[in-house]
């Protein structure tokens, strides 16, 4: 894979064990915060977010007997940086359950950084309905917002300098170990 | 876009791809999503189109882009003004994506050799018409489940008809097997060059087919010597009830539009079962706006 890790470079940060550990304890929390499951659909951002959410909903069903809906929510066609990107976004389909009114989404990334992609993906979720509320659950939060969000379950806290690369990688959507590196140039 | 003659087979699935995604959109509340938010679409329709041009039209608006129509009657064409020019001055109003639909074959591509603005080919001539074969292909991919190994046939008015070659280009490169029926004088030999069987006897191909595809006749590029009448290609071509409970089962049964009832196709047949053309109008919303989306969606 081209943006492979070179062992010099890169600085473990979670293992396979400890992401695991934080995808508990994040799906924990929230059956904590959302009494009635039922309404919760768990909303991945392609690709990594949407195994995210799929491993949180095993969570949930391990611990709760309960399966939760689970979807997937397209940033690419909500961005706010048309015109002056120089690569095209690659769309992929959405898929969310209807009606959305009155259930609870919860978006789900692997990296919370700027925020831009999580405005994109509540701007897509209204295009769909009017939940009751939306979340977001992060897998690593690295700080460094440009807009006014906040996330509401966070796997790891990771404060980082913006010259650093936060590399999160899945068996999955990678063909690789799961496990989350930081480069640095 | 101006043919899908220069594209690669990857090229093409990666449009259908991105149609997935817009097609979608089209089962939201809100069918509308900003990706061409601040864009400026001129669809710019020198040869009359209603389907086409209201297609792009609603593509556009669906991705939030601006959109400005352009008739040969309303320009300034008709007061002797070059269609460089013309074109040159609609670009000088910043726009972003021109659509061009033009009576003559590689009009397209002579505005885009000349213009910053992206150009997608509406149909030009008796040359291309990329937007509609990726629809017919895309309506064939999500009702088949595939392309490749299906035998599509493509009945009617070959020689003129930019919907055939541009059909005939992206089938071939994605695997499926074609074979042309018509008259001698319209389904020429030639044909066969591009990798596509010939047939005058409609009867011995329909028994074989996954889809049919009817094409048009087209009165208006007609001319008498080519074409025997119109009673008589409907008893010789036309895809009458008879001859439609011969077809396979789940053979698709495909028009570009607009149809002539009674002539190519059976007023019954064209409302029946097996009939995808509404699926196609459906499905060339979503294709347009993936195109849009591809050739307007960086910076420039």
């Amino acid at each position: 894979m081209k943006d492979r890790p070179s062992p010099s470079a890169a600085v473990p940060i979670m293992d396979a064990a400890a992401i695991q550990r934080a995808l508990r304890r994040v799906a924990h929390e929230i059956i904590e915060r959302n009494p009635d499951l039922k309404l919760v659909v768990l909303a991945g951002i392609p690709s990594r977010g949407v195994e995210i959410s799929r491993r949180i909903a095993g969570f949930i069903r391990e611990i709760e007997k309960i399966d939760v809906d689970t979807g997937i929510i397209d940033v690419a066609m909500h961005r706010d940086d048309v015109g002056t990107r120089a690569d095209l976004p690659i769309v992929r389909a959405s898929n969310l359950p209807t009606p959305l009114g009155g259930r609870t989404v919860i978006i789900v990334d692997d990296v919370l950084y700027t925020g831009r992609t999580v405005r994109a993906a509540m701007d897509a979720i209204s295009s769909f309905g009017r939940p009751a509320l939306i979340q977001l659950a992060a897998l690593v939060d690295r700080g460094h917002r440009e807009l006014p969000i906040r996330a509401d379950y966070v796997g790891k806290n990771l404060p980082t300098a913006t010259r650093e690369q936060i590399q999160v990688r899945l068996r999955e959507t990678d063909h690789e170990p799961d496990a989350v590196w930081s480069l640095r140039e | 876009m101006l043919g899908l003659r220069e594209l690669s087979a990857e090229e093409i699935k990666f449009i259908l791809e991105t149609t997935d995604a817009f097609k979608q959109v089209g089962t939201r509340e809100i069918k509308k999503v900003p990706a061409l938010r601040g864009k400026t679409l001129v669809n710019f329709f020198i040869e009359p189109s209603t389907r086409t041009r209201t297609s792009f039209e609603l593509a556009a608006f669906r991705l939030s882009a601006d959109v400005i129509n352009i008739s040969k009657s309303a320009s300034s064409l008709t007061k002797g003004e070059t269609l460089k020019d013309t074109a040159r001055n609609l670009e000088a109003l910043h726009a972003d994506i021109m659509v061009l639909r033009h009576s003559s074959a590689g009009a397209p591509q002579f505005l885009a050799q000349r213009l910053k603005s992206s150009v997608i080919n509406a149909g030009d001539g008796a040359h291309e018409h990329p937007t509609q074969a990726l629809l017919d292909l895309y309506t064939i991919r999500e009702r088949r489940g595939q392309i490749d190994n299906l035998h599509v046939v493509i009945v009617g008015d070959i020689l003129f008809s930019r919907v055939a070659r541009s059909n005939i280009f992206g089938l071939t490169k994605l695997g499926a097997r074609v074979t042309l029926v018509g008259p001698s004088t319209l389904v020429p030999r030639e044909f066969e060059k591009l990798g596509v069987a010939v047939s005058h006897e409609i009867d011995k191909v329909l028994p074989d087919a996954d889809v049919v595809n009817l094409l048009r006749i087209q009165h208006e590029r007609q001319r008498k010597e080519y074409f025997p009448g119109i009673g008589e290609y409907t008893n010789l071509f036309g895809l009458t009830k008879e001859r439609a409970k011969r077809l396979k089962p789940d053979c698709l049964i495909m028009h570009p539009g607009p149809i002539n009832r009674g002539v190519e196709i059976d007023s019954d047949v064209a409302d029946g079962l097996q009939s995808v053309i509404l699926d196609q109008v459906t499905n060339g919303l979503a294709v347009r706006m993936a195109v849009l989306y591809l050739c307007g969606g960086i910076a420039g």
